[in-house]
């Protein structure tokens, strides 16, 4: 019960996206075995057939790779790493983007915020 | 297999079991059953256990009728607490191994240190909390194919309901058990639920896998329940 999630997305998604960023973050390095599906349900307090189901999410984005008997290993492939890491960003800014816009603000006033905010945090 | 077919049973004049059918296949994972106060659920899940007969239609674990034989393959836990006070845990380890055949001691000695408590205390001299904890590790112990807990969490302080939780999701095998769990605080076990069954007045009113529910609803699992009453509701009016 570490995490807690939306409401109307589902869990295994969520569970991935929380997995991504920890890949992304190098707390898992390419090549590390993933944590069990049932440590990794015990962390985040959900059921271990939801756990399965986001390995095999992750797997079919080629991200990780299940080994049999084995466990479930992040990827080396340094392209697919990179790609995710695109992705990722891709997915923050349109976010980002969306929710100001509907806030009524102009791709000006976007960019100079995030420019003015930046530089502010460099000051810090 | 639990096979159900138009299951009735009366309390004096309320319906407590009115008409229910539903097949639940081995491996069904962690089924939550939801619904008010009085809508059935405890009543439920005593027929399938064989602890109450129903008035009319019949009720199968794996082909057979469910009798107080097929109980030894099913493990229930009540809702009030059911073991002997004076007890020590150990005691009741061995009270309960020397019942039921499909006890498995190696998982009660390990979800004993996992749930931190003490073999030799006295049931009677654990705190509540701990006599939650009790009561679950009791139930998973056994070896069984479907495992009934009736509002395993109720009155239990968070900290307590969290390490019980982590204690399910832990000594649950989702692959090979069914568990039918009952519950009126969905918030803390939604994220384990493989699948909810909505129960109004002794009926099944509505019954999805938990991901459909978020996936093609779009809904929490407690704004589906609601959004089910509210339908009901406005058909009466």
């Amino acid at each position: 019960m570490a995490a807690s999630f939306d409401a109307s997305k589902p869990i295994y998604k969520q569970l991935a996206s929380q997995m991504y960023w920890r890949i992304l973050r190098e707390e898992w390095k390419p090549g590390e075995k993933l944590p069990s599906v049932r440590d990794t349900a015990v962390e985040f307090g959900v059921n271990p057939n939801t756990v399965s189901k986001t390995y095999s999410e992750m797997e079919r984005d080629g991200v990780v790779e299940t080994k049999r008997g084995q466990g479930t290993f992040v990827t080396e492939n340094k392209e697919v790493l990179f790609k995710l890491r695109e992705s990722l960003k891709q997915e923050q800014i349109s976010q980002f983007t969306k929710e100001m816009k509907a806030m009524g603000f102009s791709a000006e006033d976007i960019l100079s915020g995030v420019e003015h905010y930046l530089k502010g945090e460099d000051h810090d | 297999m639990i096979e159900l077919h138009g299951v009735c049973k009366s309390y004096r004049r309320k319906k407590a079991a009115d008409d229910i059918n539903f097949t639940l296949p081995e491996g069904s994972g962690i089924v939550g059953v939801i619904g008010a106060n009085g809508s059935g659920k405890s009543t439920l899940l005593k027929l399938i256990a064989g602890l109450a007969r129903p008035d009319k239609g019949s009720i199968r674990f794996n082909g057979d009728k469910v009798t107080r034989r097929t109980s030894s393959e099913i493990a229930y836990l009540p809702e009030m607490e059911s073991y002997y006070s004076f007890y020590t845990v150990k005691e009741m380890i061995d009270f309960y191994a020397s019942q039921f055949p499909d006890f498995n001691r190696e998982k009660a000695a390990d979800m004993i240190a996992f749930m931190n408590i003490e073999e030799k205390s006295k049931i009677k001299s654990l705190s509540k909390g701990n006599r939650g904890r009790v009561k679950i590790m009791l139930a998973l112990s056994r070896d069984a194919s479907v495992v009934l807990m009736d509002e395993p969490l109720s009155g239990l302080d968070p900290m307590v309901k969290e390490s019980i939780v982590k204690g399910l999701i832990s000594y649950i095998d989702v692959e090979k058990q069914t568990v039918l769990l009952t519950t009126h605080e969905l918030g803390e076990v939604e994220p384990l639920l493989d699948q909810v069954m909505l129960m109004k007045e002794g009926k099944v009113l509505a019954w999805e896998y938990t991901e459909d529910i978020r996936l093609k609803h779009g809904l929490s699992t407690v704004e589906w329940m609601k959004s089910h009453y509210e339908i009901k509701e406005a058909a009466y009016e």
